[in-house]
């Protein structure tokens, strides 16, 4: 079992990473709006075709 | 009578008998209802973004007349004073009246990106927020093709109170993301420690696992859980009780003891308890502050308006200019029924001014020339001559806003009937967490931390403090996106038992925008003579039947005075002239002769009649749908008007209204309010906002309806800027809901707190049930109330296929 004295820092330090993403991701504003974004990859798609 | 007329492609609204404007959208003739939208729509076509019509959830704002061009005013280098600038690119926020879906800020995003010098455009459909950065392009093209859009731009210059929200958002965002990720790790080791039970585990891994879990747990108990913390802190240093305080006891008890016990290698953990109790209340949190910005944002903003634009008089005559370049000490010219754009001193000819919104008073006050006004009180009878003395942050107004930021936070009676129960409730528990210490001392004293650590966590009164709140934020977020502006949250409650509903006629029930159908004169005067009078008499009147007359050249009036409910009495060269009432023209004119009928607009001079105008103006769409709604949730419906009894009597019987009344003045109106409060009913009115003003005041809830800046201004409860009024009934079908949402609340919570302190007092609940039971407590109230969001259709029942298919393309 003296594995998990490896694993579980490992686990944490993977968790740290998740939170830094995170927080990098609020600041940068990812979830200010979660609705136009979605919408934005369909309408470009589209315009693409036609042109 | 709407049920069978086309909806216009552009607006949805239908489409008027008789008109005929077509338009041609990617090869298919399209009907629209007006040449605004006609253009709106040709602008979309031409510029390639036609899929905005297929992406679109709602309809498209109809496009405002626009009469002259005012955003040019904006091109002034000192309007864009105080405007976020790099070199020569210049950054400005907008408010966008009438974004309502993505579809729309896709639109304007693709539709301002196209004109040359606009570098980006951040555009939020949510909050109807704009962020543009322009170089090389004037200010006004930018407004102009919004407008041209029907989109109605409002600047806000680089200061946004929307950013505060933003800010708080983002780091109750970060919060919840620790105590999440917190919550998951420690819980992955728990179950370890549940497994084993104490046997199978040796010493070493036990302490190294506790180890982990108290690291884990340091984060979220002191940065996650910091808010309640410095609520606590708060709510005692003003020597009161508030949730935060058995929270705060419970974590900090919790994690203390934890950390000790880590230390000494015996005894219990709680880790687990304490992670998970912090995420799940930071989540309730975090999803009643979501409701609660949504449904302020855009009313906000809208209330905190002041005119964008004011009118200054100069040497050469009157300038429009943007409010940003004006300086204390101009002079300026505001029309009845706008709003003074700052504080300043009366110069010439007395005004009366509806400060309301500041002081509370109902009752107009007069202004003597050399009074002092308040910029955002709105001029009332006549134009007004006013010199700024301030403006800004220094103004009453921008003083009143500061406070309304602090109250914004404003809780419904009932919340805070709530919260002072809860406040007992926390009292009582405090006193029961060190009654069943001291008991379990006596009788187990290996049993009394966990029990008393389980009554602080598990009787935590959130729920109880949170059933109101967010069931009246959310039911506000609902109606905000149906375009239903709430601002007085106790509306609600009072819309939800109202008896009878008041409305007005013109603007309200009606478009509030007739049309002319025949003119009478009396020789030697002309008809366009007459219609020249008419326009500069009601020119800056305010009043609905005014815009009738906004086609024709204007004779320039003076000393124009406004008569509330009877007409308009102004001077062209040496002669009176008055417009209005029949009656309102007599006493100018002498009897009326018996060729004009006693309804319509009259002209008349003294000892003479020049003119009548007769007037016809549509009803709304929907209206008759939105008053059998009404009827049928057991409403009363009304109509007190102003108007002749002829057409009052038609439009009730088109409508379907039995009970109308005519030629009422505001003071009659309101003693019928009055008279129903006095029978013991609850009125709620509903008007457009500036002719209604008292009624509004004395209803029990007052709803405005119509558009732009006086509708802001209304300082109505519910506040409706859209057209269609079968969102009334949405809106008392909603406010209903919310009270029976409200009352389950209540109960839940009540007796949830009950059973469960019992329970835990009796050391039957370990503490990480505690945290679960307390936590799921609290977000069953939340979920309950968030169901309200979730509002379907607007209540219309069997409603005609025609209807309902407008109903489908308006809501």
């Amino acid at each position: 079992m003296t594995i998990i004295f490896v694993l579980i820092p490992l686990g944490l330090v993977l968790t740290l990473l998740a939170v830094w993403a995170l927080f990098w991701a609020i600041g940068a504003g990812q979830f200010d709006d979660l609705d136009s974004p979605g919408w934005a990859v369909l309408r470009d798609d589209e315009r693409r075709d036609r042109e | 009578m709407t049920a069978h007329a086309p909806a216009c492609f552009h607006c949805g609204l239908p489409v008027p008998q008789g008109v005929a404007v077509r338009v041609r959208i990617e090869g298919i003739e399209r009907e629209v209802c007006c040449h605004g939208c006609e253009a709106a729509a040709l602008v979309i076509d031409a510029a390639g973004l036609a899929d905005y019509y297929a992406w679109r959830t709602t309809s498209a704002p109809r496009p405002a007349p626009d009469s002259d061009d005012q955003w040019a005013a904006f091109d002034r280098d000192d309007a864009t004073r105080g405007f976020g600038r790099i070199g020569a690119r210049t950054t400005v926020n907008l408010l966008l009246e009438g974004v309502r879906c993505s579809a729309c800020g896709w639109l304007i995003e693709q539709r301002l990106l196209q004109l040359p010098g606009v570098t980006s455009v951040t555009m939020n459909p949510a909050t109807a927020r704009a962020r543009i950065e322009f170089e090389g392009i004037a200010l006004s093209s930018i407004l102009r093709a919004i407008a041209a859009l029907g989109y109605r731009p409002h600047v806000l210059g680089a200061a946004d109170t929307l950013e505060v929200a933003t800010r708080e958002r983002r780091l109750a965002l970060k919060r919840l993301g620790v105590a999440g990720f917190g919550m998951m790790q420690v819980m992955m080791i728990a179950v370890a420690f549940y497994a084993a039970d104490g046997a199978g585990m040796s010493p070493v891994i036990r302490e190294y696992l506790r180890l982990i879990s108290l690291l884990i747990t340091v984060p979220v108990a002191l940065y996650a859980g910091l808010p309640f913390y410095i609520g606590a802190l708060r709510a005692l240093a003003a020597r009161r009780l508030s949730m935060d305080v058995p929270v705060t006891l419970g974590v900090l008890l919790a994690f203390a003891a934890s950390t000790v016990n880590t230390f000494r290698g015996t005894g219990q953990v709680y880790f687990d308890s304490v992670t998970m109790f912090l995420f799940l209340l930071l989540l309730g949190r975090y999803l009643e502050m979501l409701a609660r910005h949504r449904a302020a944002s855009t009313a906000e903003a809208l209330a905190r308006l002041l005119p964008q634009l004011a009118r200054k008089v100069t040497p050469d005559g009157e300038l429009q200019l943007p409010l940003a370049a004006l300086a204390a000490g101009d002079t300026v010219r505001v029309a009845v029924g706008e709003a003074f754009p700052a504080d300043g001193r009366l110069l010439g000819a007395d005004a009366l001014a509806d400060e309301s919104l500041l002081t509370g008073e109902s009752a107009p006050v007069v202004k003597r020339s050399g009074d002092g006004v308040i910029g955002g009180t709105i001029n009332l009878r006549a134009p007004a001559i006013v010199t700024l003395t301030s403006l800004g942050d220094s103004t009453v107004l921008a003083g009143i806003v500061r406070l309304l930021e602090r109250a914004s936070t404003e809780r419904p009676a009932r919340a805070r009937l709530a919260d002072r129960m809860a406040a007992q409730f926390v009292a009582f528990v405090l006193l029961a967490a060190v009654a069943t210490a001291l008991s379990w001392l006596y009788l187990d004293p290996a049993r009394a931390f966990a029990a008393t650590l389980a009554v602080l966590v598990v009787s935590c009164p959130c729920a109880l403090s949170l059933a109101t709140p967010v069931a009246v934020t959310a039911a506000m977020a609902a109606l905000a996106r149906r375009g239903i502006l709430v601002t007085r949250a106790d509306a609600l409650e009072a819309l939800a038992l109202a008896d009878v509903v008041l409305l007005d006629k013109t603007g309200t029930l009606t478009v509030g925008r007739p049309q002319i159908t025949a003119v009478a004169t009396r020789l030697p005067f002309t008809a366009n003579e007459c219609l020249g009078l008419a326009a500069g008499l009601e020119r800056s009147s305010g009043h609905p039947l005014g815009h009738a007359f906004e086609a024709f050249e204007a004779a320039v009036v003076t000393e124009l005075e406004v008569t509330a409910g009877a007409g308009v009495e102004g001077r062209v060269g040496k002669v009176r002239y008055r417009i209005g009432h029949a009656d309102f023209v007599a006493e100018l004119a002498g009897p009326r002769p018996v060729d004009f009928a006693e309804d319509g607009v009259h002209l008349g001079r003294p000892g003479q009649w020049l003119a009548r105008f007769a007037l016809e103006d549509r009803p709304r769409a929907g209206a008759r749908a939105a008053l059998r709604v009404l009827r049928e949730a057991g409403l009363a419906t009304e109509i007190v008007s102003g108007d002749h009894a002829a057409p009052v009597a038609a439009l009730a019987a088109v409508l379907g209204i039995e009970r109308h009344a005519a030629r009422l003045t505001p003071a009659d109106k309101l003693a019928r309010v009055r008279a129903l409060q006095h029978a013991g009913a609850r009125v709620v009115v509903v008007g457009d906002g500036i002719n209604d003003a008292p009624c509004l005041r004395a209803a029990d809830v007052s709803i405005a309806i119509g558009s732009g800046s006086a509708l802001a201004q209304a300082n109505a409860d519910l506040i409706i800027p859209g057209s269609d009024l079968r969102v009334i009934a949405t809106a008392v079908a909603t406010a209903r809901r919310t009270r029976t949402i409200i009352r389950e609340n209540l109960l839940w919570a009540g007796s949830y707190n009950l059973v469960s302190l019992s329970l835990a007092a009796c050391g039957l609940v370990p503490p990480w049930l505690a945290a679960v039971g307390m936590s799921a407590s609290s977000l069953l109230v939340v979920a309950n109330a968030l169901r309200l969001s979730r509002t379907g259709a607007p209540v219309a029942p069997a409603a005609p296929p025609g209807e309902a298919m407008l109903a489908g393309v308006a809501g």
